[in-house]
């Protein structure tokens, strides 16, 4: 089963996807767009992972990193996070800033407001 | 749109993707292989600066202008919640309530954690190059410390406690230091973020020349942004929002009353 984790990865996606489309609250939807980037994390630590690798940390010069794990897939992992973590900040803020204008936060009835 | 229809779009569309995705998983490389030519290159490339720690070679010698993206999107981030969160028209700002009830329990578990939590903080942005961590994890740890001190106590004490304008020059002094970095590394080394300082040895605290430094300037940055985003939201705690219109005014006029 050497697809089994994208596999996982695509599902992640995809129920994120079906939650956002499905929401009726707008925190719940920032926090299925949270979901579906947590997809990305999983995708990329599968890719970079090695059976019966270490971390990609030497000890010393003379350890071979021949049994190592992928660390360039670690660090966008990293930057992956730090992303994931502003995004669903500035939203929150907006979706605080869109009760405050409209008395409501589910996406439905924000459009009949509109007109 | 109505919601069914949006349900039919919906099921095409995850139709669609997840069999695209599954079929492009088929023809990735197998999980777990040996087959990894980027990790072989960074290593290569992290021994060669004295760098322990390859992710942190990667976020901050070898790919530190990303870094430096990265950043100035938290520090983008920071500025776009201030601006969404600031008071709108008939706004007014109430005084905290100390009336909730923390549990002795809770407070003796904070005066122990939070030190614990400061030092490990300070720990693992100092250590990044030569173990697990970096700026980021540390810069993250470090502000849960300080907020660790809003679960055990009350929110005007807390509020007192954390001089908020400090935090948010630390934010901009980790930007301007992160800068400041990469531009010594074009006067001293010729490129902007070269590691010019000395590498030194593998696995030593000062070694792997301009990482640790990089590191230390993103661990403020990512402290002072982490508090400020936290202040703006808990702010709004203490915020009592204008009333909409005539109708929803008079419709929860006496429950919103009633929270004031």
């Amino acid at each position: 089963m050497t697809v089994y984790p994208y596999v996982v990865a695509a599902v992640i996606l995809l129920l994120g996807v079906i939650g956002i489309a499905r929401s009726r609250n707008l925190v719940h939807a920032v926090v299925c767009l949270a979901v579906a980037q947590s997809a990305t994390y999983v995708l990329l630590i599968s890719i970079g992972y090695q059976h019966g690798g270490v971390a990609p940390i030497f000890s010393s010069s003379s350890t071979a990193p021949k049994h190592m794990v992928d660390p360039v897939m670690q660090a966008l992992t990293l930057t992956d996070i730090v992303v994931s973590a502003t995004v669903t900040s500035l939203l929150l803020a907006l979706t605080i800033q869109i009760a405050k204008q409209h008395d409501t936060v589910d996406p439905d009835e924000l459009r009949s407001l509109r007109g | 749109m109505t919601r069914s229809m949006r349900m039919v779009v919906l099921v095409i569309g995850v139709a669609f993707v997840g069999t695209a995705l599954v079929w492009a998983a088929l023809y990735m490389p197998g999980f777990g292989g040996d087959w990894h030519p980027y990790r072989d290159h960074a290593a290569a490339a992290a021994l060669a600066h004295a760098t322990a720690n390859v992710v942190s070679s990667v976020n901050f010698d070898q790919r530190a202008l990303d870094t430096f993206g990265e950043e100035s999107i938290l520090l983008g981030a920071v500025v776009g919640v201030a601006v969404l969160l600031r008071p709108v028209e008939g706004e007014r700002r109430r005084k905290p309530k100390n009336t909730g009830h923390v549990l002795d329990s809770t407070r003796l578990l904070v005066v122990l954690a939070a030190p614990v939590a400061l030092i490990l903080g300070i720990d693992v942005v100092a250590h990044g190059a030569i173990t697990p961590g970096g700026g980021f994890q540390g810069g993250v740890i470090l502000a849960t410390g300080l907020h660790l001190l809003y679960v055990g106590g009350r929110y005007s004490a807390f509020d007192r406690l954390r001089p908020l304008g400090l935090f948010s020059q630390a934010e901009s002094i980790g930007v301007i230091a992160f800068a400041a970095i990469a531009a010594s590394g074009l006067a001293a080394g010729g490129a902007w973020l070269a590691n010019f300082v000395q590498h030194g040895t593998l696995a030593q605290l000062a070694s792997s020349g301009t990482v640790p430094l990089l590191s230390g300037a993103v661990g403020l940055a990512v402290t002072g942004s982490m508090v400020v985003l936290v202040a703006h939201f808990l702010e709004q705690r203490l915020l009592v929002w204008p009333p909409r219109s005539e109708e929803s005014a008079s419709a929860k006029g006496d429950e919103g009353e009633e929270r004031i």
